[in-house]
């Protein structure tokens, strides 16, 4: 026991790459703060919900690229996560125009 | 460096023909990777159907400022979650939720640093990372307990019904904020996630443990650190459309 400890590697710290994750996590926080700015000062419509979901892509970018490391892996691996989210795309457009419909019939 | 173009050809056909990792990651993270994908949908469904509800229903119209709790309409998210611990019957909206939004992103840079710290085979950072991240977890679940109960128990003033009852709080048949379906989606999709964040907080407390007892180490290396560390930031992911669709939308 005492020898297999002694025979472990610590590699000492890569000090760009954590500062990257800080300025990485330093973004989100921006990104959240940006958001609670617009949530007051901004009117309701349709312009602020698109603020909201692009700022809010951005940030699922920066965690699944750069946090869960995606964004590095290979291609093939790249695509078979994204490419069965169209399906959600189109759950998306399919239940709000649903949602609408039901709207027009009860009122 | 002796390899002739012809064979580096014939290799890059073989890739998918077995006995190769054409991803580059092992068997274990290929599944968490697909299990993500999956409680991706599932998240997205219940997201979809809060819309499409929503969609149904009437919206608030007229001065944000004269805003009451009505069932004929849905409520705006920010007048309803506006209280903070401690501070009762000040009027702070968002507040609370954008704390707890700002713990979950920090937990996650944590435990970005511990699989960094893992592939080096630092163990003493290991733990360390592992227990902040442990800590954002569970404060993030004490802050979500503290808000369910919040909305649970209800305002000071409650809601007045048609026929003159006052109803305070939420429950999943009556909701003083808006129409029932309202609370229904409120329980579900914050109490699923929160379910997740849980499961993540007894994950990480198992590698955390593994990592002290030096489990971690004897295997050779700090993969399940790496694994554990992507459920943890999809459960980050998540909570970040949650916010946005549930909160600020």
């Amino acid at each position: 026991m005492e020898e297999q400890t002694s025979n472990i590697q610590v590699i000492p710290p890569n000090k760009e790459k954590i500062r990257k994750l800080w300025k990485i996590a330093a973004i989100l926080g921006l990104v959240t703060a940006i958001e609670f700015v617009i949530a007051f000062t901004v009117g309701p419509g349709a312009f602020k919900v698109s603020i909201f979901v692009g700022l809010t892509i951005v940030k699922a970018f920066y965690i699944v690229a750069e946090f869960m490391h995606l964004g590095h892996e290979e291609k093939a691996l790249i695509w078979t996560i994204l490419l069965p989210l169209i399906f959600v795309v189109w759950l998306i457009i399919a239940l709000l125009a649903q949602g609408d419909s039901i709207y027009m019939s009860k009122f | 460096m002796s390899v002739s173009t012809a064979a580096v050809e014939q290799e890059e056909k073989n890739i998918w023909m077995g006995g190769t990792s054409p991803m580059k990651v092992s068997y274990g993270k290929l599944m968490m990777w697909f299990f993500l994908l999956s409680d991706a949908i599932t998240f997205s469904a219940l997201l979809v159907a809060y819309g499409t509800i929503r969609f149904s229903n009437r919206a608030f119209e007229g001065d944000r400022d004269l805003f009451t709790f009505s069932q004929e309409y849905w409520p705006i998210p920010e007048k309803v979650y506006e209280a903070v611990p401690f501070l009762h019957g000040v009027e702070l909206p968002l507040v609370f939720v954008g704390i707890m939004t700002f713990i979950l992103i920090m937990s996650s840079v944590t435990m970005v640093l511990a699989v960094e710290a893992g592939q080096r085979m630092d163990k003493p950072a290991v733990i360390k990372w592992m227990l902040w991240t442990l800590l954002g977890g569970i404060a993030f679940l004490s802050c979500q307990a503290w808000e369910w109960g919040h909305f649970i128990v209800g305002t000071d003033t409650g809601s007045t019904l048609a026929d003159g009852t006052v109803i305070y709080g939420a429950n999943l048949s009556i909701n003083q904020y808006g129409p029932p379906a309202f609370a229904d989606f409120f329980f579900f999709i914050t109490g699923f996630h929160g379910f997740h964040v849980f499961s993540g907080v007894m994950l990480n407390f198992l590698i955390f443990y593994w990592a002290v007892v030096g489990k971690l180490e004897k295997v050779g290396h700090y993969e399940m650190v790496e694994k554990v560390g992507l459920y943890w930031h999809f459960v980050d992911l998540v909570w970040v459309f949650v916010f946005t669709f549930f909160y600020l939308v």
